[in-house]
């Protein structure tokens, strides 16, 4: 997959160039004047070639989730452009009409976290993975059956079961009707925003392998949102760690867990709880994780940091490009490198 | 005088069951252990594998439609006779000192753990009023220092906040503080990092480790989350659909598993070691409760299946395999000699 990745570098599927998302901060009282904003992602940039699989990793609030959304617009961002490749044609997904938009929607599909609350209750499974379909008028009929019961087969779901509701199907089983859902309409590009994160261990690693076959099998290009840290090693080809609304590095998989470059990263990686009990925790982070909604002038992550300097609490820094496809947000990250 | 038990609460035979409208769901079925003095005891699962409902009952926080069907739950406390919970009476002086006081509980959720209409001050030294005889500006003092004790800063003007102007790490802390204030012996800890970001719940986990080692008491930790279980237990009891599987020391059971389902449970975790290539897993899904196989519950997703032994009778019993490690499996040799096999192979 990988050699495949080297040879299409030159017309990525997505570019995502300066995406901010910022929610309006209003005054209490009868008069609601805006007071601030809370910028929920802020300054975005990435490139995704097809096949790839990014990951985005952070802790609540860092702005992952409305991250992904925004590059899908299913929220409108800030500024910004999204860039799709979409038959070989630029299309900036933040400037269109609704109406084209509509149309470019299966192209991109989305795949929520929550099995329980992301499927309709009332409705059955059949209906449920034929919905896109039927809302895009793009099957009817026995041949919108004959595709139902077909992707039910390829996400592992039995096609006997395709009149039940979703209350008879297990956690796991559930994301497997949230992922046909996604498939059904031949996407390109899948957002999994947190997609294994509510399910049981012996569960994840089947769905972890289902996304991966899915994906050598068509193709498919994954933005995987995600907070754990080791399904994101398993899962991604290049991953960017977001803090307070920005990325803070962003390098490929074996990079980012061999050699992290920013404290953060650094401090994610020594938090996970190893399962090896002779291998300690390590962690040196202390503080809590930054509110968007009030940062600090410099570096967001200054006050939690232990390389901090005088410039840091001053100064934001930029996502700085180091070497091939290795890029790192921190005034200090050489010099950290060579601290003990 | 009194001998001192080495165990502080022996778990034995218990049973718990829920009546709904399928029929009655065995939730905990003949559950058998013990949380010794002193150390952390880690009991882990999947979801509806009755963890919870394990460290409920110990509290008799059961509520209808369940119910404690049989067994015993003797508390060994350092002070006094041992006594066995499920004998007491439901709204018995003795239940009431027991709970809250001598053992007490952490949530998953702080959130709503904590009551969003008082301030912490006043849920911390509710606790101190109902069980010690303390005056309220002493409460309002204990409540403070131990608020300082979870690393909450400036921690008297704490007390008269409210939980929503608190960040979620805090308000675990502050449930612990609550937990922590009458000095328990047994604390029992449901899941108390789950909703927790990973650079809070290492702090949250070091932070319960030091409370332990400096008060010396006992910690019943309940999580499905085996890193968690890795780094601060010393026992370790895993739970599937009802029963105990396996129960050993933590470096036993994540070094050398016996159980099929540890085992496998182990595998599917993505390790931050591991190459990108296959996870291995577990097939199938838990089963419902209201549908527990015959002979071992494990059985129709277990690699070494074999038919005739082990989907038939009775589940297999808790039996030792070596010093201080159980394993409730009908092959556990046999299915040693066949992973020992596979390793000769490979090399």
């Amino acid at each position: 997959m990988n050699e495949n990745i080297k040879n299409i570098t030159s017309t990525p599927l997505l570019q995502v160039k300066g995406l901010c998302k910022y929610f309006p901060v209003f005054s209490k009282g009868f008069f609601k004047k805006q007071i601030g904003v809370v910028k929920a992602s802020d300054n975005i940039n990435f490139n995704l070639v097809t096949g790839e699989t990014l990951g985005l990793v952070g802790e609540s609030g860092s702005g992952k989730t409305t991250t992904g959304r925004a590059i899908l617009r299913a929220i409108t961002p800030t500024a910004g452009e999204v860039i799709l490749n979409y038959k070989n044609e630029l299309i900036d997904l933040t400037k269109i009409s609704h109406k084209k938009l509509k149309q470019l929607r299966p192209f991109m599909q989305m795949i929520f976290q929550d099995p329980f609350s992301s499927l309709n209750p009332r409705m059955t499974v059949q209906d449920i993975i034929a919905e896109p379909l039927v809302i895009h008028k793009m099957a009817k009929g026995s041949v919108l059956e004959d595709r139902v019961i077909q992707i039910m087969k390829k996400v592992g779901l039995k096609p006997e079961h395709k009149s039940r509701y979703p209350h008879a199907f297990s956690g796991g089983q559930r994301q497997r009707i949230g992922i046909a859902r996604a498939l059904i309409m031949n996407p390109a590009l899948i957002v999994c925003d947190e997609a294994v994160s509510a399910l049981d261990v012996s569960v994840q690693a089947q769905v972890i392998n289902l996304l991966s076959d899915l994906q050598q099998e068509f193709g498919l290009t994954y933005i995987f949102i995600a907070h754990d840290l080791s399904v994101v090693k398993h899962i991604c080809d290049r991953v960017a760690v977001m803090y307070a609304g920005k990325i803070v590095e962003l390098a490929k998989t074996n990079e980012i867990f061999e050699n992290p470059l920013h404290p953060y990263t650094k401090a994610l990686l020594s938090a996970i709880p190893s399962p090896d009990p002779d291998k300690p925790m390590n962690m040196n982070i202390s503080g809590e994780v930054a509110d968007p909604g009030n940062l600090p002038p410099g570096c967001a992550f200054a006050p939690r940091c232990e390389f901090c300097v005088q410039q840091c609490e001053q100064q934001i820094p930029k996502l700085k490009h180091l070497a091939d496809d290795r890029y790192v947000a921190c005034h200090r990250s050489w010099n950290v490198e060579d601290s003990p | 005088m009194l001998e001192k038990n080495k165990n502080l609460l022996d778990i034995k035979k218990l049973k718990v069951s829920f009546f709904t409208e399928e029929g009655e769901i065995r939730a905990v079925n003949n559950v058998n252990f013990s949380i010794p003095n002193g150390k952390i005891m880690a009991v882990v699962g999947e979801s509806g594998c009755g963890k919870s409902v394990t460290a409920y009952s110990i509290l008799r926080l059961i509520q209808k439609p369940g119910k404690i069907m049989d067994g015993e739950i003797i508390f060994h406390p350092a002070d006094d006779k041992p006594l066995d919970i499920l004998k007491l009476g439901e709204k018995s002086d003795e239940l009431y000192k027991i709970r809250g006081g001598k053992i007490s509980m952490i949530f998953q959720e702080p959130m709503t753990a904590l009551s969003p209409v008082h301030t912490i001050g006043n849920q911390i030294c509710e606790a101190i009023l109902i069980h010690q005889d303390v005056t309220k500006i002493e409460a309002r003092k204990n409540a403070a220092d131990m608020l300082a004790k979870v690393g909450i800063p400036n921690a008297k003007n704490r007390l008269d906040h409210y939980p929503f102007e608190m960040s979620g790490g805090m308000r675990q802390r502050v449930v612990i503080a609550m937990a922590m204030v009458c000095h328990p012996q047994l604390l029992i800890a449901d899941e108390p990092t789950t909703a927790l970001d990973v650079t809070i719940q290492a702090q949250i986990l070091k932070l319960m480790k030091d409370l332990q080692k400096d008060l010396n008491m006992s910690i019943l930790l309940i999580t499905h989350n085996l890193g968690v279980v890795a780094q601060v237990a010393d026992e370790v009891a895993v739970m599937y659909l009802g029963r105990i599987v396996e129960r050993s020391d933590v470096r036993t059971i994540m070094k050398n598993p016996r159980h099929p389902y540890t085992i496998g449970l182990l595998k599917s975790l993505p390790s931050l070691s591991m190459e990108k290539t296959e996870l291995p897993s577990i097939k199938g899904s838990v089963p419902s409760l209201t549908d527990i196989p015959n002979g071992c519950p494990f059985h129709p997703r277990c690699p070494y299946y074999k038919p005739k032994v082990c989907d038939a009778g009775n589940p297999p019993d808790l039996n030792a395999v070596d010093d201080n490690h159980d394993v409730a499996c009908f092959r556990t040799s046999q299915i040693q000699n066949e992973i020992a096999g596979k390793e000769r192979c490979r090399l």
